[in-house]
């Protein structure tokens, strides 16, 4: 225990020893033992008995072992000596070393070694059990000395001793209080400089991968035009969903779908598609074959139409789910649709009827087209 | 229908072009053409407020992100003393809060930059001559938001849409301008105009606080 109590103040151990010793004459020493044995922390086994390198380890351990009687002898003498002068273990004033023997001990370990970089990665005393522990060590050390001070003299004596002491410790405490505060300040903007910087290299990381190779890929497409105004909105739409996140419940309602759906057009047909949506529900199987008509009507829309951008509405009602899809394209005329554009028929119209709801397209040559899709909501279920 | 004096009519509105990227400004310029006189720029909060205060224009293309306070600082400032001077307001930002903000911040319209120089001209004479543009985002923004509560409006005649706002308002969402609303809702440009005005006057003055919770809660669109 000597060598343990040595190693955490840094100091010989033969000297620890030896003051503790000397402390076990006056007493106190035996309660340091004591609380000692209690409360500071084991230290680790570093080595493994099975391995039979460690026998010479061992073997200076057996030297340990010769000290460590020592130590008892020392506590053995000390007790004698306590009892002798103040006559059994009832004593008050024993009882008072300890508590603060006890309490010193409690706070000496906060200080330990091991939980020295949770000193320094935070608050001091963190966490529930580490205030309980310091706030029980603090109480018993008061105790202890108020204790000791109020037997050993006259309770006047203390008291005026108390007030000077408390005087002193107010003194030490505004001298060192804006000092500590001033490093508590300094960790935690330390902490925010770290926290700001690594953000700063997400975000660099970030631009190089998405918009630099963006950049790079337009000017070397730069002759041609409709490639370039791709590029730049899939780049566009990649930025503004990192910019602002989606939460995660993001694909299973109707707005974000809708946007999606748009997306995945826009991508593949290179037309831009501007989404607005008005209200949001939860996607079910008669909002999902709307999703796809949707779809196939933006296809068409950016396909046939010859129109630089198409606007697509999508509307939810208490009662119903509306999207319109916009060109102001050449239109047709609905009754000579050519045979390969029977996906207006069969995708959008035949779906949105066969899940209760319906299709209207209303369209002339050279006035655009716009497709009204229409679907109750719980259609099936009703 | 058109008075004489009006920007319609074929006077040019002197433009002041407030924007903290000078490529945009120079850009905007050159898309404008002849459309609009540009007599000052400004790229900061503190040089738009002395270059519309001193030059005294018709109407301010205004940058909703600026050094300084934003486009919203801008406005306040600025229609304190001069309540006559008409904005538009021009983003990259769909963000609900930027256009809401910006538009009860006392702009009389919301553009997105990505539109044509012939569709924002159109849209300066609008808001010059008094009128609101209303982007189908923006319509959709207003929809969203006059409907996002089943409370009891605390003033009726504010907190809430005619059935006629509404059905103007869907038609400029779904992508129609001006005269294909007239022509679809069987009345004239010019009602249309007066019920998008109207709209507009509800957005800015409705103290619904609906409203503006609804824009921070809706982040992006």
């Amino acid at each position: 225990m000597g060598s343990g109590l040595a190693r955490h103040l840094g100091i010989d151990p033969v000297v620890a020893r030896l003051a503790l010793l000397a402390l076990s004459t006056a007493g106190i020493g035996i309660a340091v033992y004591i609380t000692l044995t209690l409360v500071v922390p084991t230290e680790p086994e570093t080595t493994d008995p099975s391995d039979p390198l460690d026998v010479k380890a061992r073997a200076r351990k057996k030297g340990r072992d010769i000290s460590q009687l020592l130590a008892y002898i020392a506590l053995a003498t000390g007790m004698g000596v306590l009892f002798l002068l103040f006559g059994g273990v009832f004593d008050p004033l024993l009882w008072f070393l300890v508590f603060g023997a006890l309490g010193g001990t409690i706070l000496w370990q906060q200080a330990n070694a091991a939980q020295r970089d949770e000193w320094v990665a935070s608050t001091p005393f963190r966490g529930r059990k580490g205030w309980a522990r310091t706030g029980a060590g603090v109480l018993l050390v008061i105790t202890g000395v108020i204790g000791f001070l109020a037997f050993q003299q006259q309770l006047s004596d203390a008291r005026a001793g108390l007030t000077f002491a408390i005087a002193l410790l107010s003194g030490i405490a505004l001298i060192a209080a804006p000092w500590i505060v001033g490093l508590v300040r300094e960790r935690d903007k330390e902490r925010r400089e770290r926290i700001r910087s690594q953000e700063r290299a997400e975000l660099a990381a970030h631009i190089h991968d998405s918009v630099l190779h963006t950049l790079t890929l337009i000017q070397r497409r730069a002759e041609d035009p409709r490639e370039v105004q791709r590029l730049a909105r899939v780049q566009e739409r990649a930025l503004r969903s990192w910019l602002y996140q989606r939460p995660a419940d993001a694909e299973t309602t109707v707005s974000p779908a809708l946007e999606r759906v748009a997306a995945e057009v826009e991508e593949a047909h290179g037309v831009p598609i501007e989404v607005v949506c008005v209200g949001d529900c939860p996607i079910d199987d008669g909002v999902r074959a709307t999703l796809q008509a949707a779809r196939e009507a933006m296809v068409n829309a950016s396909k046939y139409a010859g129109v630089d951008t198409v606007a697509v509405f999508g509307e939810v009602e208490p009662d119903e789910v509306l999207v319109f899809i916009r060109d102001r394209g050449e239109g047709f005329d609905l009754d000579d649709l050519p045979a390969d554009r029977m996906g207006v028929r069969g995708s959008i119209i035949g779906r949105m009827e066969r899940h209760g709801g319906n299709a209207r397209i209303r369209t002339a040559p050279g006035e655009g087209t716009e497709v009204q899709l229409r679907m109750p909501r719980g259609a099936e279920t009703r | 229908m058109v008075d004489e004096n009006s920007f319609a009519s074929g006077r040019v509105p002197r433009v002041v072009i407030v924007d903290d990227h000078r490529l945009f400004r120079s850009g905007v310029r050159g898309e404008l053409g002849d459309a609009v006189e540009v007599i000052g720029e400004a790229g900061d909060v503190d040089s738009a407020v002395r270059v519309i205060v001193e030059h005294q224009p018709d109407l301010v293309l205004l940058d909703v992100h600026l050094p300084g306070g934003g486009g919203v600082e801008v406005l306040r400032r600025v229609l304190a003393k001069h309540p006559e001077i008409r904005f538009l307001a021009l983003s990259v930002s769909d963000a609900a809060e930027d256009v809401i903000g910006v538009v009860r911040g006392g702009a009389r319209g919301y553009v997105t930059k990505t539109i044509s120089g012939k569709e924002l001209a159109n849209a300066i004479v609008r808001v010059a001559d008094g009128d609101a543009v209303f982007s189908p985002r923006l319509a959709g923004f207003v929809l969203d938001a006059f409907s996002a509560t089943d409370a009891p409006p605390m003033d009726p005649e504010l907190d809430r849409l005619t059935q006629r706002e509404r059905e103007v308002l869907r038609l400029i969402a779904r992508g129609y301008a001006y005269k294909e609303v007239a022509k679809e809702l069987f009345i004239s440009v010019k009602t249309v105009e007066t019920h998008v005005s109207s709209v507009l006057r509800k957005l800015q003055l409705s103290n619904r606080h609906e409203l503006s919770r609804w824009a921070t809660a809706r982040k992006l669109v």
